[in-house]
């Protein structure tokens, strides 16, 4: 196929940045995703007027990247877990200034400094809010080399429509591993229209403030419900999930990024076995692909929900499932990447149980603890 | 290490150890092979750190602060009580242990990224405050452990895999010099630069970290001894021609000398 | 078709490319391929290794939990891996550095002498191709076409002299193969 590369993780989301106008990188160094900045100053070193810095730390990264996007850039940072901590007050900013912003988080294995292993623990982190004030993050979730060209394209483009900020959740192994990849066309920042909140001298116009402090309550109330409606467009307009399989399923696996993988190797080998199991993975993380799974959850009988985690997502499957169905938990916390033979095992024995009758509503919210490498 | 491996100066040890007995292992540190590169400074480092410790006797009195960098795992060493602190926040957190534990003697062991970039606010304010502990500053003029990129005290014209061009200090700012700024805050009372690239540097550096310690003892207030250490994987140089660009360009931005002592 | 393999051995040997010209060359028949590096603290203390996986069908984990191959450069590399190869698999080793023959019975070893065909060739560096071509002999993963335009690919604005000795790198290779098993 013409134009096809083998790119790992983030060199793509790079080359990606860049091709979706990104003319300002600033960040700091950590494992899993250093190869995203090394790209980033290597193509910027080239390129007229493209700026990178790399920070004293995360959080003066942040704050810069607050700056240029008040400048009007196509702007992005990156990081992994430790330092997406770190990042938090400056995304509480940013949303509240309802600044766009690409934000990309490798996750690696914690609580702390953890490992650098790849990790899903930080979804409540980057679907709830994960800094302080009532605040969400638009937050995409890859699982394929193509989807992270594809997904960052469309985050700058979200951030900017929406204007808030937007993560990129993958992990060190969507941000290591190499893939083929076909880029969209580059888009030519020039032609981008002109941000009516951008701060570049008065010259012609009355002067503008971007902030976040609003002392008088009332202002500060309308602040916030004004987020809101803004938030019930996205989550109106924006959900994507991949389903699949999922016609005549019984049960269905529900997983994101790297652990979908994963679990649809795992779908593959029961299917091979005869059994009736299907996959359903969200793309978006906020907003939260309710709609189309409660749905789902009216024609099947249990859901698994896997994670590289001890069990975030699975709260939000529940809110959609609403107990129409039964749901239970496979984690795999830490850093550690479970094999597809691993999660074919457990959803075989989920299968198995449904032939017992109603048997199985005994099953529901049951955590399957792994010991050890199964 | 999945596998038995020693880094070169280990086995260095080993062989010399078995000639003379000057080699023995210190007391504070544990007979654990290092999983350092070869010809890393940082294993000399360790050692001397831990030969002071054991010739001052206060092995069972120190409290280790090890960074997050290539040392993250100098626990591993050290047979002294450590505690790990978050990247750059090991002087925040060596300042909470020594208030708390002041008849104790607590050290940092920092790179210059942990020390020098993220890490510097609180390194600033606790020399300010005169806090009394010793660190122990490993400049080798990159983040070692994420890959090579460009570090504070990365010099001009260095090439690192975020700095591809070399250093250009109006865009990527000019190396930092902490250990001089350091010395203006009025609560630091010993700072040397020294390097472990010779016999007579090594010896100095363990002359300066004694000193280092001996200032926290009698309680006079911050020390500090910045080491130039090689780090010939980031360096993409030999260990031999490491120690030279230490010795014949690194010092040229870092001049080795005691940059105050008011002990 | 579903094949893993690891390539393993310390930093300089070229095996970070031995698997990156075999996934593009994967890439360029249109498989599904992944690569995946060691990367971080894994890579401290010289080792280097790598994984790839090439597929007919869309590709659940890039890690080999059970490799169908390893290529192991160095003895390290072999002890490394030797229990994680799946019974039936290959082991390909660099006899050169490696003297001993792993310890499992239900594994196939193939030796290739990567260092001296490369010092015969004229270029020690070129270890990493010959055993590349090797490994794809005997293993059939990709067609040889692919394999050569792989390495013009990867070296892509590099010296002609370079992936030239390289492609020969890779046919000394299989040849070393083929003579062997005597075909
Ligand atoms: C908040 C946070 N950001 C980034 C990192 C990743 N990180 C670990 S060590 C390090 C820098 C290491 O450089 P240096 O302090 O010079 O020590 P060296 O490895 O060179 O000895 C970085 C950026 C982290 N652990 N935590
Ligand atoms: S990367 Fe550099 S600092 Fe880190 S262990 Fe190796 S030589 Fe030492
Ligand atoms: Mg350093």
């Amino acid at each position: 196929m013409a134009g096809k590369v083998l790119m790992r993780g983030t060199h793509v989301l790079g080359e990606a940045a860049i091709r979706a106008g990104c003319r300002a990188y600033f960040g700091y160094p950590i494992t899993p995703q250093n190869e995203l900045p090394e790209y980033m100053a290597a193509a910027f070193a080239k390129m007229e007027g493209a700026v990178f810095l790399q920070a004293e730390s995360e959080l003066a990264s942040i704050n810069m990247v607050m700056g240029a996007s008040i400048a009007g850039a196509r702007v992005m940072t990156s990081s992994s877990s430790p330092g997406i901590s770190l990042k938090q007050e400056g995304i509480s900013y940013l949303a509240a200034m309802e600044l766009p912003a690409v934000i990309v988080n490798m996750m690696r294995g914690g609580p702390g400094l953890g490992n650098i292993a790849p990790s899903q623990g930080d979804y409540f982190q980057a679907t709830k809010g994960g800094g302080h004030g009532d605040y969400r993050v638009i937050v995409l979730a890859p699982a394929y080399g193509q989807e992270i060209a594809d997904m960052t394209r469309a985050a700058f483009d979200m951030a900017d429509k929406y204007r808030t900020p937007v993560m990129i959740l993958g992990d060190g192994m969507m941000g290591q591993m190499m893939e083929p990849v076909v880029f969209p066309e580059p888009l030519d920042p020039a032609s981008f229209p002109k941000k009516d909140f951008v701060l570049d001298g008065c010259q012609g116009r009355p002067s503008r403030i971007v902030r976040s402090l609003w002392l008088d309550t009332n202002l500060e109330e309308e602040l916030n419900w004004r987020l809101v409606r803004k938030y019930e467009i996205i989550t109106e307009e924006i959900p994507d999930e991949e389903i699949y399989l999922a016609d005549d399923a019984e049960v269905i696996v529900v997983a994101y990024g790297t652990a979908a993988r994963i679990a649809k190797g795992g779908v593959h080998r029961a299917r091979e076995a005869g059994q009736k199991i299907g996959l359903f993975r969200p793309k978006t993380l906020w907003p939260f692909p309710y709609e189309p799974l409660k749905r789902l959850s009216r024609k099947i009988r249990h859901m698994v929900v896997f994670e590289m985690s001890t069990g975030q997502m699975v709260e939000d499957v529940r809110l959609a499932v609403e107990g129409r169905c039964d749901v239970s938990f496979y984690g795999r916390p830490g850093g550690v990447v479970a094999t597809p033979e691993e999660i074919a095992r457990v959803l075989s024995g989920v299968y198995r149980r449904l032939d017992h009758g109603r048997g199985a509503a005994a099953e529901s919210g049951h955590t399957f603890r792994s010991v050890g490498s199964a | 290490m999945p596998f038995p491996y020693r880094t070169g100066f280990t086995q260095f040890l080993r062989g010399a150890s078995k000639v003379k007995k000057v080699f023995t292992r210190p007391m504070s540190l544990k007979d654990t092979p290092f999983h350092y590169c070869p010809g890393c400074g940082h294993s000399i480092i360790h050692r001397l750190v831990a030969e002071v410790i054991d010739e001052l006797g206060i092995r069972e009195k120190t409290i280790g602060v090890p960074p997050a960098g290539c040392a993250v795992l100098a626990y591993n060493y050290f047979d002294v009580d450590m505690a790990e602190a978050p990247h750059g926040r090991a002087a925040a957190v060596a300042t909470g242990i020594k208030r708390v534990l002041p008849d104790k003697l607590v050290f940092t062991y920092q790179g210059d990224g942990d020390i020098a970039a993220i890490g510097t606010a609180e390194t600033i304010h606790a020399a300010n405050r005169g806090e009394r502990i010793t660190a122990v500053f490993v400049n080798n003029a990159v983040y070692g452990m994420t890959g090579g990129q460009m570090a504070p005290t990365t010099i001009t014209g260095q090439v690192t895999t975020t700095s591809p061009g070399g250093r250009v200090p109006l865009r990527d700012g000019y190396p930092l010099d902490l250990s001089e700024m350091l010395g203006i805050a009025a609560g630091s009372v010993y700072i040397e630069r020294t390097s472990v690239t010779t016999p007579k540097g090594i010896m100095k550096t363990r002359k300066a970290l004694k000193k280092a310690f001996m200032v926290q003892m009698e309680d006079k207030g911050f020390a500090l001894v910045e080491i130039l250490s090689p780090c010939p994987t980031n360096w993409k140089m030999s260990p031999a021609q490491a120690v030279r660009w230490v010795d014949e360009v690194m010092t040229k931005t870092f001049p080795l000398k005691v940059i105050k002592d008011v002990a | 078709m579903l094949l893993k393999i690891i390539f393993s051995g310390f930093g300089g040997q070229g095996v970070l490319m031995m698997g990156y010209v075999l996934a593009v060359a994967g890439m360029k028949e249109d498989k599904h391929v992944t690569f995946l590096p060691a990367y971080g603290a894994e890579v401290r203390g010289g080792t280097a290794n790598c994984t790839v996986v090439v597929s007919d069908n869309e590709i659940a984990s890039p890690i080999a939990s059970s490799p169908e191959y390893v290529v192991a450069m160095n003895y390290p590399s072999m002890i490394k891996y030797l229990n994680m190869v799946k019974s039936g698999g290959t082991m390909f080793l660099n006899s050169d550095l490696i003297s001993e023959k792993p310890a499992r019975e239900d594994l196939k070893t193939v030796s290739v002498p990567a260092n001296s065909l490369a010092h015969e060739m004229g270029n020690d560096r070129a270890l990493n191709m010959i055993m590349l071509g090797a490994v794809n002999a005997v293993a059939g993963i990709v067609s040889e076409k692919a394999l050569a335009e792989a390495v013009e690919t990867v070296l892509e604005g590099k010296k002609k002299t370079l992936i030239d000795t390289n492609q020969q790198a890779l046919v000394k290779g299989s040849k070393y193969m083929c003579s062997g098993c005597g075909s």
